[in-house]
């Protein structure tokens, strides 16, 4: 059996897929469930190559169902399991992360967004951000960080175990079909050699007996009546609430003085950044701010952002899905919204550049 | 001689008396599961999938590790825990509609795959607990909250073969038989073969049990038993249908 993964530190050049894989590895992830779908494929490509090496284990199940659930029951088990999916296999998804979310079982899902909706196209959207914030018969207690490259898919990737594991809600890494089919660079690396700890595991079902004696366990998702289901929800939602402060993530600069803010996530915010950089190079003020959890959603920060300045231009490839939740962060703001919303296609800076221009 | 009625031991006392209706089948088959539980010795070994429907009754049933699933994804819960640690001993309990209707693909895959799970169907002929609409397992003519003019075979099809299914997309390994409440020993004993089966490690098992539901059938003591035993016997054949230790086309 081959020793650890990545020795050290190591600069790459590798697609976002591939990437995903590695950090699964880095992560110590010890059992892959998965069901093919553009653009995720590749992740259980070269997980299946390299994962033998290591003693992990990978699953193809029937449907995305059964990698959903196949992964709970992984968990259950005491692995770090997970699976990863895209549009109507993440539509799939919802009903299992649904009840990682009322048996608070810390899955980890990675989404590679693809158009919608149905099955539209097989290559890049974010269309798929109200349904991994929000999606499933339930309130929304998940954890979902939208990467915007190579290098935090790789960061997140390994964050999402341990935020997972930690807080026992299911956590996705939000993805998107350029950064899984693009390649890049980026540092690979051990994350202990680094000072990152990995969470412990432990198994639900199926632990050892102590002293010769078992103590089972019955665990649910069902309940019998109206308060008794209150009570956990509200529960969950206290939970939810206190962590919420320590999980939120988000970058921003140029705020300060901005006339306008450019409000985007995941790869969009890209484009945007290098908006941002050359208006300002042109005297502009225009300030950025990206959102890296989706949910929690930094509501805080960009409420204070909104309060600050004139207009916050949203931009993002969908029809305002992550608008939405900005609009439910700044209630009561009196800021102005401009959107450049374009559903299921890619966004350059160019764009974002003209679009500003046009509101000055 | 002790005239209390000897529960099995794994079964749990505080959940008793049990939830299911007065002469519901799960009991008993649940009576047969504890009882091959308790004489191979491997309660605490054991995780215990309960699939939703009337199979949900069965959640704090044993004191062994019990998870509660959705609709018809119990095989594919335990095939998760049964992939992640081979050590455990992991049953999916489910109805017909789980098994057949909405979880069929599992069923189907799981077995394809000879997962080391042993998965254990009752087949009461209706799906009960939402009130008796019709089920995969339906028999023709048979009057449901659905077919309240009896199951018409040229709308909806005959009732679903699961064993012989099963037995047909299986190979070597596999443990395939449906038993029924009605003769309690020899289903007692399939589910034995079944859990011994999975525990050295030959492939999937599978039981159905034939099972009664004399609520939503609407029927009194002796015309339930005489469904079961006279009825439901004419499409379902009880026996063994594949052993692991029979040759391929034997």
């Amino acid at each position: 059996m081959a020793e650890k993964p990545i020795q050290g530190e190591k600069r790459v050049f590798m697609t976002g897929n591939e990437v995903v894989a590695w950090a699964a590895l880095a992560a110590k992830a010890d059992i892959m469930y998965g069901y093919p779908i553009t653009p995720q494929n590749e992740i259980m490509h070269y997980w299946t190559r390299m994962a033998p090496k290591y003693g992990k284990r990978f699953l193809q199940t029937e449907d995305e169902l059964s990698a959903g659930f196949t992964t709970l029951g992984g968990v259950l088990a005491g692995r770090k399991a997970f699976t990863a999916t895209a549009g109507p296999g993440n539509t799939l998804m919802q009903e299992p992360m649904s009840m990682a979310e009322m048996m608070r079982i810390p899955s980890v899902v990675v989404i590679q967004q693809r158009g919608g909706p149905s099955t539209a196209t097989v290559i890049y959207s974010q269309q798929e951000v109200t349904m991994t914030t929000y999606g499933g018969n339930g309130e929304g207690f998940r954890i979902v960080y939208s990467t915007a490259n190579h290098q935090e898919l790789f960061d997140y990737t390994i964050k999402a175990f341990n935020t997972a594991w930690k807080y026992r809600f299911p956590t996705f890494v939000l993805g998107d079909g350029y950064q899984a089919k693009m390649r890049e660079s980026l540092i690979i690396y051990d994350p202990e050699e680094k000072g990152v700890e990995l969470v412990q595991t432990e198994p639900t079902l199926g632990r050892e007996a102590v002293n010769g004696e078992k103590k089972p366990v019955h665990i649910r998702n069902t309940y019998n009546t109206e308060e008794e289901l209150y009570e956990v929800v509200t529960r969950y939602m206290e939970e939810y609430m206190k962590y919420a402060p320590e999980i939120v993530e988000y970058r921003e600069f140029d705020c300060e003085d901005a006339d306008i803010v450019i409000v985007s996530h995941g790869v969009v915010s890209r484009a945007a950044k290098g908006a941002v950089q050359e208006l300002r190079k042109e005297g502009l003020k225009v300030g950025y701010f990206r959102p890296v959890t989706l949910r929690p959603f930094p509501a805080d920060q960009l409420k204070a952002v909104a309060d600050n300045t004139m207009t916050l231009l949203l931009v993002e490839s969908s029809l305002g899905q992550m608008a939405k939740l900005v609009k439910d962060a700044i209630f009561g703001s009196t800021v102005a919204l401009a959107t450049l919303f374009k559903p299921g296609v890619g966004i350059t800076s160019e764009e974002i550049v003209a679009k500003v221009k046009g509101m000055f | 001689m002790s005239t209390v009625p000897q529960m099995p031991k794994s079964w749990r006392v505080e959940s008793k008396p049990h939830k299911f209706c007065p002469g519901c089948g799960h009991g008993l088959v649940l009576k047969a599961l504890g009882e091959a539980i308790d004489e191979l010795g491997i309660q605490d070994k054991i995780v215990f999938g309960a699939d939703i429907g009337c199979s949900l009754l069965a959640w704090d049933f044993f004191n062994v590790d019990t998870v509660q699933t959705h609709h018809g994804r119990t095989t594919p819960v335990v095939t998760g825990v049964k992939r992640a640690n081979p050590d455990l001993i992991c049953i999916a309990y489910m109805g017909d509609g789980g098994g057949y209707a909405i979880g069929s693909q599992h069923l189907v895959n799981a077995a394809a795959r000879n997962e080391r799970i042993t998965a254990i169907l009752v087949n009461n002929c209706n799906y009960a607990m939402t009130g008796g609409q019709m089920a995969p397992t339906t028999l023709p003519g048979m009057k449901t909250e659905t077919t309240p003019y009896g199951r018409d075979v040229k709308e909806a099809g005959y009732p679903t073969q699961g064993p012989e299914m099963v037995a047909a997309i299986t190979r070597e390994g596999s443990y395939v038989a449906r038993g029924t409440i009605s003769n309690l020993k020899q289903l007692k004993s399939y589910i034995k073969k079944a859990l011994e089966n999975q525990m050295a490690g030959n492939g999937f098992s599978f039981i159905e049990a034939l099972a009664t539901c004399p609520t939503n059938w609407r029927t009194n003591a002796k015309d339930t038993w005489a469904f079961l035993e006279k009825e439901m016997t004419k499409y379902f054949n009880v026996g063994e249908i594949k052993n692991h230790a029979m040759k391929e086309g034997e």
